[in-house]
């Protein structure tokens, strides 16, 4: 549609100041536009109380299409599972077999765990999650990858805590409102995790390529010890997330390491759970300068 | 006195006898839509891309296409600035780019009023690839090869979803502008 010829100024001094005044206002909010987007770029946090009020209004709304989301969800795996059911119930009988063995000699191996550790003296609970609940929405126009969680009970979640799905590990808390909180995804481009593959101590990283696969790089360089369909799970290193919590799967091997597919995809879980830092200690000193000695610091470095 | 026809006393924005529309209305759909659509790509969970177009942009693409002059040119940057507290670009990139598209779209529209359907889809269709290329690299993150290729779906639906965003921007002007208040 062509303007209206109202919007021409023609002589009119005052549609000339009107058109001029626009101008000026909109270059005005474009230049508080960089300086906004300068400030968040440089320090992350500074505006994120703003960011968590509007999210504290919308994941009311998130969470009921949470709960449609993962009805859905139930609702076509249910569709999908009539296909070759005959067979497949053949197949998964002969799977649960198996697995029975294999837990018959994993619960030997946890008793032997159990007397070895004794006889180091290193006790390990269960650790109890602070809090239980649904990922309600996402970053899902932008090119970041950050999801978003109803949390009720925000007294106890700290920026930092990682964040599980009964699958493995989803991401951890990047920022914390007051009734809603925000994740930083492990597909994430910024996002990297240390891990190790399940069956030996190959240590790696896990890093966010920002298309949903996980880029593993290993750590020792040299022959690539690893195979398609490779386990990794958390290391623990760094102090975040503690052992043995599975990430991804090797799907195609690189010259220094392999592209991996992620265990827990967040958008096909119903309930996450936030569980505590697994090493407040070690987080803390690690963010103390080298030449600082740790002990100096240590009763107030045991933050986030 | 020969009675008119029945539809002759109406119009498509209503009835035209003791009616008129409501200022209410008239001037806060444009800016309610762009805000709900802002909002709305929020509740999908995109774990592994960019899935949702950048809904809140395309609204104000089409309003201003479709309807220029209606909206301010400075009002890229609160329409903007709310985009921001939902989409997880840091704060401030939506102000800039959208108060960018305002400026941009009114100098072109100076030089070439375009009228037809094909030119504004063009238009909206470049604008859409130009804002999602600038966000990203604004976003940031590192910008890798994989992840330029994972948002090359969300260019493909935002350009395909112009032609219906602009049946949509009609439809609402239509609403806006209905006679609703009953006078007298």
């Amino acid at each position: 549609m062509a303007p209206p010829s109202s919007r021409r100024t023609g002589f009119s001094k005052k549609a000339q100041n009107s058109v001029f005044t626009g101008y000026l206002l909109a270059s005005i909010g474009g230049l508080v536009g960089v300086g906004l987007l300068a400030l968040s770029l440089w320090q992350p946090q500074a505006l994120a109380p703003l960011r968590g009020s509007a999210q504290d209004v919308v994941t009311p709304i998130g969470e009921g299409t949470a709960v449609v989301r993962s009805g859905s969800g139930g609702f076509f795996d249910g569709i999908a599972a009539y296909w070759n059911a005959a067979q497949q119930n053949s197949e998964l009988r002969e799977e649960v077999e198996i697995a029975r063995i294999r837990l018959e000699e994993a619960k030997s191996v946890a008793a032997e765990n159990e007397r070895l550790k004794s006889l180091l003296a290193l006790a390990e609970g269960e650790i109890d999650p602070v809090a239980t609940t649904r990922l309600v929405g996402s970053s899902a126009t932008s090119s970041r990858r950050f999801a978003y969680l109803a949390v009720v009970r925000v007294d106890d979640v700290k920026v930092g805590m990682p964040v599980r799905s009964p699958r493995g590990v989803v991401g951890r808390i990047l920022e914390v409102a007051r009734a809603s909180s925000r994740v930083l995804l492990l597909t994430d481009s910024e996002s990297v995790l240390p891990v190790r593959r399940a069956e030996d101590n190959t240590v790696a990283f896990a890093e966010g390529r920002g298309d949903g696969f996980l880029r593993i790089r290993l750590i020792n360089l040299g022959l690539n010890p690893l195979e398609v369909g490779d386990l990794f799970v958390t290391s623990g290193a760094g102090g975040y997330y503690r052992p043995g919590v599975a990430v991804a799967v090797l799907t195609e091997l690189t010259p220094d390491g392999g592209l991996a597919r992620l265990v827990a995809e967040p958008s096909a879980t119903d309930f996450v759970s936030v569980e505590p830092i697994y090493q407040p200690i070690a987080v803390g000193s690690a963010q103390v300068p080298v030449e600082v000695r740790i002990d100096e610091t240590e009763s107030t470095g045991g933050g986030n | 006195m020969e009675r008119l026809a029945a539809s002759a006393r109406s119009d498509r924005y209503g009835r035209r006898i003791n009616r008129e529309q409501s200022p209410w209305r008239a001037l806060s759909v444009p800016y309610l839509s762009i805000a709900l659509a802002s909002a709305i790509p929020f509740v999908f969970l995109a774990d592994v891309m960019p899935i949702a177009p950048p809904l809140g942009y395309l609204m104000l693409l089409g309003w201003r296409i479709m309807r220029p002059g209606l909206l301010p040119l400075w009002a890229g940057a609160p329409l903007g600035a709310f985009d921001d507290l939902f989409s997880g670009q840091p704060f401030g990139s939506a102000i800039l780019l959208w108060s960018m598209t305002m400026i941009v779209l009114e100098l072109i529209e100076a030089r070439f009023p375009w009228r037809g359907f094909w030119q504004d889809w063009f238009t909206a269709g470049l604008a859409a690839l130009t804002y999602i290329a600038v966000a990203m690299v604004v976003s940031g993150g590192q910008i890798t090869r994989p992840m330029v290729l994972a948002a090359l779906p969300q260019v493909v639906l935002s350009i395909l979803l112009y032609p219906f965003l602009s049946q949509a921007v009609a439809g609402l002007d239509r609403f806006r502008l209905s006679r609703a208040r009953r006078v007298g």
